[in-house]
């Protein structure tokens, strides 16, 4: 069999959950390989930045390594379908209330804390993700679906036409980013059954002119 | 006042294993361990069911003075795509990593953090609050001072007491930077007999985090009282799915059901 699909990278920074993506891209037959270091991306087609960890270890981690540059390099500057998952959604921003951190900065906007005085936090749990845009990377979404959240921050974009979905948590919150090939999820696609193992497939197989419009 | 809302957030139940060299086993108050059955095996079934969360405790890794066991973890976590919590015989951030590594999302403490409540912290700065549970074996026990909820900490599978008052136990965690507590009632576990809505309710208003109700659950009903009465934001359901001890174990779809039409409680469906 001739295998023409892109092989998705999944970046391992240490304190990122990135054998969990793999488990599920594993699952799914997409082809795929751990990045350790910004060399690993030759023969690479599309990169997941996941993530567990707080904002400010975040930065510090990708940075020591190397990742801003390299990933500005081919996903800002070039095309390469992005998708960032929970930390890996919040970093895109300019900055973090989470260890006051100073992020990637790719999509305007901040992230901000959950206001405690609502509602239990960290959210922690499976919410309702509801489309709030036409970027393709969400389409055939069901609207009432159920997806695993973890999360104690939130993004705030500047401009309301990078958010893709949005869920509620005290606020209505900014839940998914879909920006041109940049995409990110707040909830955990890789935990979140049945449809977040569809949201995965749907980055890692569509066509990228299907997937990223310009 | 710390909110009593999970807002929109489903109920969880959530499967925990006592993992002993691969088997799941089921014991009662935390003694009289029985073989269940593989555990990459029952994972997969109930994950199947529509199971929400999968919690994964290496019972001998800490009595035994050696790390979780990796390799099953991992065979877990390559086949259920909900979450995984992994606890026992974690003692270091090193093996925090481990763990993470091999497929979990969060890490559990129980008697490591009572030992030394200096990991709860460090876990917390490293991968954030909501990677780090803490979890609690409580006993009801006389009121007096040092006790004034008349709930005290043990550790070790229950078989020491530690001096210290349950909810006392639960701020303090909060404090340190856990991001859930998972209250594990001694009296109660493996009765079939209900959940210690008590301590669970007092914990739950005593802090603002999600609180997981564990020990006793024989029930839907069980389930629904502890997210109507006591406030908690997950509820462990082990002997209802599968413990040999149960006359009739239960499908975690066919609770979900019973939770959403008798009770009008949030569920996920699959």
């Amino acid at each position: 069999m001739v295998c023409d699909r892109p092989v998705v990278g999944v970046i391992d920074y240490r304190t990122g959950n990135s054998q969990s993506v793999r488990y599920a891209l594993n699952s799914l037959g997409v082809p795929n390989r751990l990045l350790t270091s910004p060399a690993d991306l030759d023969g690479i087609g599309r990169v997941i930045l996941p993530g567990v960890g707080a904002a400010g270890t975040t930065m510090q981690y990708l940075s020591e390594a190397g990742w801003p540059e390299a990933l500005r390099t081919r996903v800002v500057d070039g095309d390469m379908p992005f998708l960032g998952i929970c930390v890996g959604l919040q970093i895109l921003f300019e900055t973090s209330e989470e260890q006051q951190a100073t992020c990637l900065g790719w999509i305007p906007g901040t992230v901000r804390a959950f206001d405690g005085a609502n509602v239990r936090v960290p959210q922690m749990g499976w919410n309702q993700v509801h489309r709030a845009s036409t970027h393709p990377f969400l389409a055939g979404l069901p609207d009432e679906g159920h997806f695993y959240f973890v999360n104690s921050y939130y993004a705030e974009p500047a401009d309301p036409a990078d958010t893709a979905a949005t869920t509620v948590h005290g606020v209505r919150f900014t839940s998914a980013v879909a920006r041109g090939n940049i995409m990110a999820t707040q909830f955990h696609t890789e935990k979140s059954g049945p449809l977040g193992l569809d949201l995965l497939e749907r980055f890692a197989k569509t066509p990228q002119e299907e997937l990223c419009p310009r | 006042m710390p909110a009593m809302t999970t807002g929109n957030l489903t109920t969880r139940l959530i499967a925990c294993f006592d993992v002993v060299e691969g088997r799941v086993t089921k014991a009662r108050r935390f003694e009289d361990n029985i073989d269940v059955g593989d555990a990459a095996e029952i994972a997969t079934s109930v994950y199947a069911d529509g199971i929400d969360e999968i919690i994964f405790y290496d019972i001998l890794a800490s009595a035994q003075r050696r790390q979780a066991d990796l390799l099953t973890i991992r065979a877990v976590a390559e086949q259920v795509f909900v979450p995984l919590t992994v606890g026992g015989g974690i003692r270091s951030l090193e093996d925090m990593h481990a763990v993470l590594d091999a497929g979990a999302e969060k890490i559990s403490l129980d008697s490591m953090a009572v030992r030394n409540p200096e990991i709860i912290a460090q876990g917390s700065a490293e991968f954030g609050r909501q990677c780090i549970v803490q979890s609690m074996q409580v006993k009801r026990v006389p009121v007096h001072p040092e006790i004034p909820s008349g709930y005290e900490v043990f550790i070790d599978g229950a078989r020491q007491a530690t001096g210290m008052d349950a909810v006392a136990w639960a701020r303090r965690g909060e404090e340190l930077g856990a991001g859930e507590i998972c209250v594990n009632s001694i009296d109660q576990d493996g009765t079939h007999h209900g959940y210690d809505l008590e301590i669970t309710r007092a914990i739950a208003e005593a802090v603002n985090l999600p609180v997981i109700a564990s020990g006793g659950a024989g029930s839907a009903e069980h389930a629904a009282v502890a997210f109507t009465k006591a406030g908690a934001s997950a509820a462990i359901v082990s002997s209802l799915l599968y413990s040999p001890r149960m006359e009739r174990t239960v499908p975690v779809g066919e609770i979900k059901a019973e939770l959403a039409k008798r009770y009008g409680l949030p569920v996920r469906l699959v």
